[in-house]
């Protein structure tokens, strides 16, 4: 028998009176990933997370976490998950390192154990400078890395972080993702995390789902939903060394003459790159090798060639749109 | 006298099930760990919490300083009627309780347990008011729910630590005024004072109790401290300050005292105002504490009859026994803590069909 998932979910549904907030919801995580819940706000990623850990009991359907039913034994859930909640607070007036001992002692944790418990997780977060002054002093990047080791202290199986990353500096952001790829890496754990900056945690996330109004309208890593909501098209970006302009109009000519490259767009400036959009979008190697073969015998200098993955939020875009277009459909 | 818990709970102490466990932790030691008999229940890890946080805070501190002011000056007033007292009575009775009801004669209010009677519901309020939407506000309740605690633990080890707290100050005080009495003026209480003494403490905390439920409802029930803060020392202002005056107002459209009437119109009047009286829990407290710390009043409710007026009269003044003074105060008691049944009930259920969201 396979291993279970440490979440799983089947058909669930969440209906406030008159809402769908969440709608027949099929998700699995698996150990050693993380799984990115992309949507914008409202679009139910917060009820989701809420029914994981059974804060909130669902209308319809089941979801296994840590191979436990969380409508029906949270306090088991609830142990073995770390969660972190958007907009984490803490205790003002107790310090960063009281703070995470109250849970700790929620935790039933040895106290002993505890402290040296807390004292990695605090060096992990880059907080253990900082952990004897109030939380009070904290500013919102500090408090949301003191929230990743709140969720640590318990030594979880899964990790559920809910929009770990807005409100933080770039600088911090990289630094928690980075992170998130450690916990991954070096205790297997399963992660999900729910972000409507989509172009952040791209690089983090080896599977995302996207979230629309309830429904996850598509789910697998970001190549495979390029894919599945792309219009089969792939990029090649191009870096030129010219040096005089009559370069420019031969480059674009040989280009344009490369199968299957169905447009050439020149870049606004000599510094930037070129753009060939590709289709089909599988020919996408195959046309990297042509302009290299193109440039060399052509005595132009090449300074950069990559093929350029899409865009999250190019994606994400596509895919509402689908699947705005369905419902509409199914409406009529 | 706790408040009762509606919800039976059910609490799953099934053994831990063979979960996957993560590479950190050898497994067997997360299975232990995971089947450990359970450390201290999760409420009292928050009572603990909640009492060291209100120790600490400035709240706390104002209102021992209110409170022991409110206990120092009246005892100013009593300590110097208390040697006339002792002076020319030889049979007086309960000389040591008499510190907790003498006061100025010129004003009234200054007496220990009626200013007691009138501060003591701040402590409820104060130590209530932002239980759970100070949470709510700071961000902190969706991560204390998240750990492996019942919701209803939360709740629970709040009011706990309020009880607690209470329960500490007024003890405190009353031992201020105890030892006052003592040390300074001399006077050795008779076994039966301190019983009265002690049960008079214990209705106060009751009395409190049921301030610091309604603290705890507002709490859960509206989304910002300081509205509910409003609210509950606008009702504490309106039942213990104005509760006389409009209990005046009302009895009299309901029940008119007759000009010149019947003496059992007199009567009939009389009672309905005690009536609507008793429905503030300040006059219900009022009239018990006035029995347990005076054995020589031996009636609360006004008369009923002519007949009952006129023996009344005629009585031999006399002392009550404390078996028989508190049973005469047990109606009151009993009604107390069914109001702080009530409002803690109310206050349960409604945090637990709330949503964690804000």
């Amino acid at each position: 028998m396979a291993p279970t998932p440490p979440i799983a979910t089947r058909g669930l549904t969440k209906r406030y009176e008159t809402l769908t907030a969440v709608d027949r919801l099929d998700l699995e995580v698996h150990a050693g990933e993380i799984f990115g819940l992309l949507g914008q706000n409202g679009a139910g990623k917060t009820t989701t997370i809420l029914m994981l850990l059974g804060l909130t009991e669902p209308t319809e359907g089941t979801a296994r976490v840590v191979g436990l039913d969380p409508a029906r034994r949270p306090l088991q859930v609830k142990r073995r998950v770390g969660y972190l909640p958007d907009a984490v607070g803490f205790y003002g007036n107790m310090t960063g390192r009281q703070n995470l001992r109250y849970t700790a002692r929620l935790n039933g944790l040895d106290r002993r154990a505890a402290e040296g418990q807390i004292g990695a997780v605090l060096e992990q977060v880059g907080l253990d400078d900082r952990a004897d002054t109030k939380a009070d002093t904290y500013s919102r990047g500090m408090l949301q890395r003191l929230g990743i080791a709140d969720a640590l202290v318990k030594d979880p199986a899964v990790l559920i972080l809910d929009e770990p990353t807005t409100s933080i500096d770039p600088l911090g952001v990289v630094e928690i993702l980075d992170l998130l790829r450690g916990l991954v890496r070096e205790r297997g754990m399963a992660i999900l995390l729910s972000s409507h900056l989509l172009n952040q945690v791209q690089s983090v996330c080896d599977r995302v789902g996207i979230f629309a109004a309830g429904r996850l309208i598509g789910q697998g890593s970001v190549e495979e939903l390029a894919t599945a909501f792309g219009d089969d098209t792939t990029h090649v970006e191009v870096g030129l060394e010219l040096t005089d302009p009559p370069d420019a109009d031969r480059a674009e000519e040989l280009f344009a003459r490369i199968d299957d490259v169905a447009t050439v767009t020149r870049p606004a400036s000599s510094a930037d790159e070129w753009r060939l959009d590709v289709r089909p979008a599988s020919e996408g190697g195959r046309v990297r090798q042509a302009v290299l073969a193109a440039c060399a015998s052509n005595g132009l200098t090449l300074t950069s060639l990559r093929a350029a993955v899409p865009t999250l939020d190019e994606i994400y875009r596509r895919a509402v749109v689908r699947a705005r277009a369905g419902t509409e459909r199914d409406a009529a | 006298m706790t408040a009762g818990i509606p919800a039976k709970r059910i609490r799953r102490r099934a053994a831990a099930p063979p979960a996957p466990s993560s590479a950190a932790t050898e497994p067997a030691e997360r299975e232990r760990r995971d089947r450990a008999p359970r450390q201290r229940p999760g409420w009292t890890v928050i009572a603990a919490k909640e009492f060291a946080d209100h120790l600490l805070s400035a709240r706390f501190f104002v209102l021992l300083v209110v409170l022991g002011l409110a206990a120092v000056v009246p005892l100013y007033f009593a300590s110097g009627r208390i040697r006339e007292l002792a002076e020319d009575a030889s049979g007086a009775p309960a000389v040591f309780i008499a510190l907790f009801t003498l006061g100025s004669q010129q004003i009234p209010i200054l007496r220990v347990d009626s200013f007691v009677g009138l501060v003591a519901p701040l402590l409820g309020i104060a130590f209530a008011f932002d239980a759970v939407n100070g949470e709510r506000s700071e961000g902190t309740l969706p991560r204390l729910l998240s750990q492996p605690i019942h919701r209803d633990d939360v709740i629970n080890g709040k009011y706990a630590a309020g009880l607690a707290i209470i329960a500490l100050v007024l003890t405190a005080v009353v031992g201020v005024i105890g030892g006052f009495g003592l040390l300074r003026l001399g006077i050795v209480p008779a076994a039966g004072e301190v019983i009265r003494i002690i049960a008079w403490l214990f209705l106060t905390i009751v009395y409190v109790s049921l301030w610091l439920a309604f603290g705890l409802l507002l709490s859960v029930v509206l989304r910002r401290a300081a509205t509910s803060a409003l609210i509950g020392f606008g009702v504490w202002l309106l039942v213990t300050v104005f509760g006389g005056l409009l209990v005046n107002l009302i009895a009299g459209i309901v029940a008119p005292l007759p000009s010149g009437g019947e003496a059992d119109e007199v009567l009939a009047s009389a009672g309905a105002q005690q009536f609507i009286a008793r429905l503030l829990p300040s006059e219900l407290y009022r009239e018990a504490s006035l029995v347990l710390l005076d054995p020589s009043v031996t009636q609360v409710s006004a008369p009923a009859t002519i007949g009952q007026a006129i023996a009344a009269q005629e009585q031999i003044p006399s002392l009550l026994s404390l078996d028989q003074s508190l049973l005469l105060v047990w109606p009151h008691v009993v009604a107390l803590v069914a109001l702080t049944v009530i409002c803690f009930a109310g206050a349960y259920i409604a945090f637990m069909r709330q949503e964690v969201r804000a």
